[in-house]
């Protein structure tokens, strides 16, 4: 099972890099979204994917043996909203240069570059 | 006690609030915006002085004891970055008075400047890895809008590229905090210090290193990484780049020498030495590429690039002259750099132009924005008496004495190249007969420029100051850096200070 998840995060992780390099827009957002998805997915593996029981401590417990470890799944959400509104602001930006610029290839804007 | 330690925050949190209310009225936001951060430099001389007294100040939100809540920490680093920001944006924020369009300022500037700056303050005194991860964020998404700001070609283009590789830094940097908090169960800086020092498998640890070098390094423009920087950081209106590219890239550093003092120290002839060709590449490429330009305020960024390495060399000799000299750097580099973006604004509000071949003449009709720009510039290159000699000079005493011949001899050749790029910007925008196309064109004079612009001039003045200030009494920060870089290499009065006693 572990084996699965890793070669599932792999996958992620080269196929957004793999699009972020690709010169279309479209291409861009797609691999940012998977770029995102991939260091999400990554920090809830962390945090171990076994069986246990939710993290509710009795007041009489003295071990919390057999419990999940709730900070990695906290971390999670935070790291998924945060993540969320960039790649909104990614989406909006990208719009916004096409209306602008009028092109959809990474490799023409460059204007900012020339010396 | 604790109060001095959050005030700083709200301050700022609640200036931006009541920004919100006031949403239709610039007026209104401006008032707030400038009284709220006259405020935060208020707070943060209060803050840097009780750390100063009595030692590292310690917040636990909530009260949940260290290693599980939420922990402010100032050390003297952290709260001399914080009065430093402040004094920055204090001279921005009455700059953008006069320099940001309305259109601009109707879109939010006031409550965005604000937010950024929450980001930048909240980065400084966070004690938690994944707490630095969200106050990264909250600063990079307030600067993505800054940069926008206004829709023209050039800052969509910029930012493209830069909200790209940010976004990417950022998943490293989380990758990053993952690692370590499997490794060792914890995300507290102080508690990871200890569980660093004693954990049996180090290799993996210095995989987490590696994550981390890369997400701040990218965020700090060091050498590999730099590319977005001179591509976006120019393209907005100038009061917003002198603020992003005076503190962003600080941050980043900041950063990397708080990881690298408190947490990765168990094998420092690997980071540190890698660190050391990093900063040597970095400043070398960083003012090859300012020869290049030639443009005012491309030339400025590239300058950033190739100062980002004098302040990570610092930290990479590792011995407490050198961080002190870092720390001397990136204080006199935020005020210096700050101050050229400004004077170049300036000259665009007489000439229109940034470009140096249709520049010319400011010493003949302004000689007083002249004499702002010769202090900043030829202390940015490191001239004797200037600010900028003390940082270097420190660092190449620091280098010397750590026998690292090379990256010393380095620093010096790129200081000389730096005086080199500086002179052609005094040449030919400051010395040479002004071009016959644009004469018509400067409609301004000493006196009218002041009367119209007198803000411009005032906020540059203000931090020229403070740059004469470190010019002429450098011992005083000198022996504060010293006093800084002392307490980092010596984690266990921060370890004591966040755990408590027992520890």
């Amino acid at each position: 099972m572990n084996l699965v998840i890793a070669l599932i995060i792999g996958l992620l992780f080269s196929a957004s890099l793999f699009l972020m390099f690709q010169k279309s827009f479209f291409k861009l957002i797609i691999g940012v979204i998977l770029f995102g998805y991939a260091t999400i997915f990554f920090l809830f593996t962390v945090g171990g994917t076994t069986k246990n029981a939710p993290p509710l401590i009795a007041k009489d417990a003295t071990s919390i043996e057999g419990l999940a470890d709730p900070l990695p799944q906290a971390l999670t959400l935070t790291a998924i909203v945060i993540s969320i509104g960039v790649q909104l602001f990614v989406i909006v930006l990208l719009k916004k240069v096409y209306e602008e610029v009028g092109t959809e290839d990474l490799d023409d804007l460059n204007t900012t570059d020339r010396i | 006690m604790t109060s001095y330690l959050i005030s700083p925050l709200w301050i700022l949190l609640i200036a931006f609030i009541f920004c919100i209310f006031f949403w239709q009225y610039i007026k209104v936001q401006a008032a707030i915006a400038v009284s709220g951060i006259t405020l935060y430099l208020l707070s943060s001389i209060r803050l840097f002085w009780a750390v100063y007294q009595d030692g590292i100040q310690v917040v636990q939100i909530g009260n949940w004891p260290a290693p599980f809540g939420i922990t402010l920490v100032a050390d003297l680093l952290a709260s001399g970055m914080v009065l430093v920001s402040a004094i920055i944006a204090l001279a921005i924020i009455l700059y953008s008075l006069q320099d940001i369009s309305a259109q601009r300022k109707k879109n939010g500037f006031f409550p965005v400047l604000l937010v950024m700056l929450f980001g930048v303050c909240g980065s400084f005194l966070t004690g938690d890895i994944f707490n630095l991860y969200v106050w990264f964020e909250v600063m990079l998404v307030a600067s993505f809008v800054l940069i926008v700001l206004g829709n023209r070609k050039g800052q969509l283009e910029g930012a493209v590229k830069y909200v790209t590789l940010s976004f990417i830094s950022s998943g490293f940097l989380l990758t990053g905090a993952a690692i370590l908090y499997k490794l060792t169960g914890t995300l507290n800086m102080a508690d990871l210090s200890v569980a660093i020092a004693e954990h049996p498998n180090q290799k993996l640890i210095t995989l987490s290193a590696v994550f981390f070098l890369v997400g701040f390094g990218i965020k700090a423009a060091i050498f590999p990484f730099f590319s977005w920087l001179p591509a976006s950081y120019p393209t907005p209106p100038i009061a917003i780049v002198g603020l992003i590219a005076g503190l962003l890239t600080k941050v980043g550093v900041y950063a990397l020498i708080r990881f690298f003092t408190l947490l990765f120290t168990y094998d420092v002839s690997v980071t540190h030495s890698l660190l050391l060709i990093l900063a040597g590449l970095t400043m070398f490429f960083g003012v090859l590429g300012a020869i290049a330009q030639h443009n005012f305020k491309k030339i400025l960024s590239f300058h950033i690039v190739s100062q980002i390495g004098y302040m990570i060399m610092g930290l990479a000799l590792f011995t407490p002259l050198a961080i002190a000299g870092s720390i001397f750097y990136i204080v006199h580099h935020i005020l210096v750099k700050t101050n050229l973006f400004l004077i170049s604004g300036i000259v665009k509000v007489t000439h229109g132009h940034y470009l140096l071949k249709k520049l010319g003449g400011v010493y003949n009709r302004f000689p007083y924005v002249t004499i702002l720009f010769a202090i900043s510039a030829f202390s940015l290159a490191g001239i004797p008496p200037l600010s900028g000699f003390w940082g270097k000079f420190t660092l190449a005493k620091a280098g010397l004495a750590a026998e690292s011949y090379t990256i010393v001899v380095v620093s010096l050749v790129v200081g000389l190249l730096t005086l080199f790029s500086m002179s052609k910007i005094w040449v030919s925008v400051f010395w040479s007969a002004e071009p016959e196309e644009t004469k018509s064109r400067v409609t301004y004079n000493s006196r009218t420029l002041f009367r119209t612009h007198y803000m411009l001039i005032i906020s540059s003045v203000f931090l020229t100051m403070c740059t004469l200030f470190l010019t002429f009494y450098p011992d005083a920060l000198i022996a504060v850096s010293q006093r800084a870089a002392e307490q980092l290499l010596d984690s266990q009065i921060y370890i004591q200070a966040v755990m408590g006693e027992n520890n």
